[in-house]
């Protein structure tokens, strides 16, 4: 039984849905993001979040799988501040639905000015109605540097870092998160971000407090099976089973549930 | 399993039940194959550019000005230096050092890597 609290199952077929709870996936959290293209326009946006609140979750409940959800204008397309300010002003009429946890993912991608701004103001947003917050941090070499400036931002507008989830950690960042009172999230990637390996090294190195796996499995090159392929890892190293849950199901389960509205059977 | 909990004693306190189980002849024998294809992976990457660079008339990959050829070559250079967290390193190494926020995002993605210096 296992949680992948990132992964974007509107790019994945329903078969994977199947093979997800053959593997003994029973929830999971989908933040808003890129859709691989820009959205021409706010109304773009609130048809997305129709089906990140509607449609997903039905979804998922064929296959006992429950299904939530984090909303926000991803930071590829923040860059255009004007579109940006009519997606954040609709977002509010989302947020009482029941499956919503929080505002994400959020952060930034080329570590920009205008990304900065809509960061912070998805972060003001999250501060005043005290909603959980899922971060994304920068691709490949922008990292280190935008996994500073985002979790300054964060401390700079006062909100409790324990309520904060900064996903795509790597070695280089792992233990600046975790020292500076987040949650840290690896993603599991073939190529780009953690192997199942490298994630299990992570653990050996930094421990399992405050840490969980997932496969932010998407449109791209990514495994929505890649969760269960990491237990397995740690399993084939020896690791107990008690702690192979500890990091695929119960930190999870303890980080979301902060939010009230996180459902597990 | 005495052993084990004999290596989980070498650990600082805070990384509860994490040390790591395998011997290091247990890493040697599940892993050595996965990373021998690995090392081949590369050593035939660096071969193609050459091969490439010779059609193109432009310099290999031991003196190309590609900042991703580079940058991978002065990896190479790293994992062999003996020192722990390589990993970790070669990010850092890859990584942009800059602080200040860019005035725009000129493009979507990333490439791996910053010129080196």
């Amino acid at each position: 039984m296992y949680i992948d609290p990132h992964i974007h199952m509107v790019s994945r077929t329903t078969d994977d849905y199947q093979r997800m709870a053959l593997a003994g996936c029973v929830a999971i959290t989908e933040p808003a993001f890129w859709a691989g293209y820009d959205r021409s326009c706010a109304q773009g946006f609130m048809d997305y979040f129709r089906q990140l609140t509607d449609t997903e979750p039905k979804r998922a409940a064929q296959f006992g799988i429950q299904h939530h959800t984090w909303l926000c204008i991803n930071p590829k397309e923040s860059e255009d501040i004007g579109l940006a300010r009519e997606v954040l002003a609709e977002i509010p009429n989302f947020l009482d639905r029941p499956n919503v946890l929080g505002i994400g993912e959020i952060g930034l991608n080329k570590n920009s000015r205008n990304e900065l701004i809509v960061l912070e103001e998805h972060i003001a947003l999250a501060k005043s109605r005290d909603l959980l917050i899922l971060v994304h941090t920068p691709h490949l070499e922008d990292k280190m540097k935008g996994t500073r400036m985002i979790m300054d931002a964060i401390k700079d507008h006062g909100v409790d870092p324990g309520r904060v989830l900064i996903d795509h950690v790597e070695e280089h960042t792992v233990r600046q998160v975790l020292d500076r009172g987040f949650w840290a999230g690896m993603t599991l990637y073939p190529d780009t971000k953690c192997t199942p390996q490298r994630a299990t090294d992570i653990f050996e190195m930094h421990g399992t407090e405050r840490m969980w796996i997932n496969s932010a499995a998407d449109w791209g090159i990514s495994d929505p099976l890649a969760v269960p392929k990491c237990r397995d890892e740690m399993r084939r190293r020896g690791h107990l089973d008690s702690i192979i849950r500890k990091v695929s199901f119960d930190n999870p389960q303890k980080f979301l549930s902060q939010s009230g509205r996180f459902r597990v059977k | 399993m005495r052993l084990f909990l004999h290596r989980r004693a070498l650990l600082p306190p805070n990384m509860d039940d994490m040390a790591t189980p395998l011997r290091s002849n247990e890493v040697v024998d599940q892993y050595f194959l996965e990373h021998r294809a690995k090392v081949l992976d590369i050593a035939a990457f660096l071969d193609r550019f050459d091969r490439a660079a010779i059609v193109d008339g432009v310099a290999p990959s031991a003196t190309t000005n590609d900042v991703r050829v580079r940058a991978l070559c002065a990896a190479l250079d790293l994992l062999r230096d003996g020192q722990p967290e390589r990993a970790r390193r070669a990010l850092e190494l890859w990584s942009d050092h800059s602080t200040d926020p860019v005035a725009k995002a000129g493009m979507k993605g990333a490439i791996g890597a910053v010129p080196l210096p």
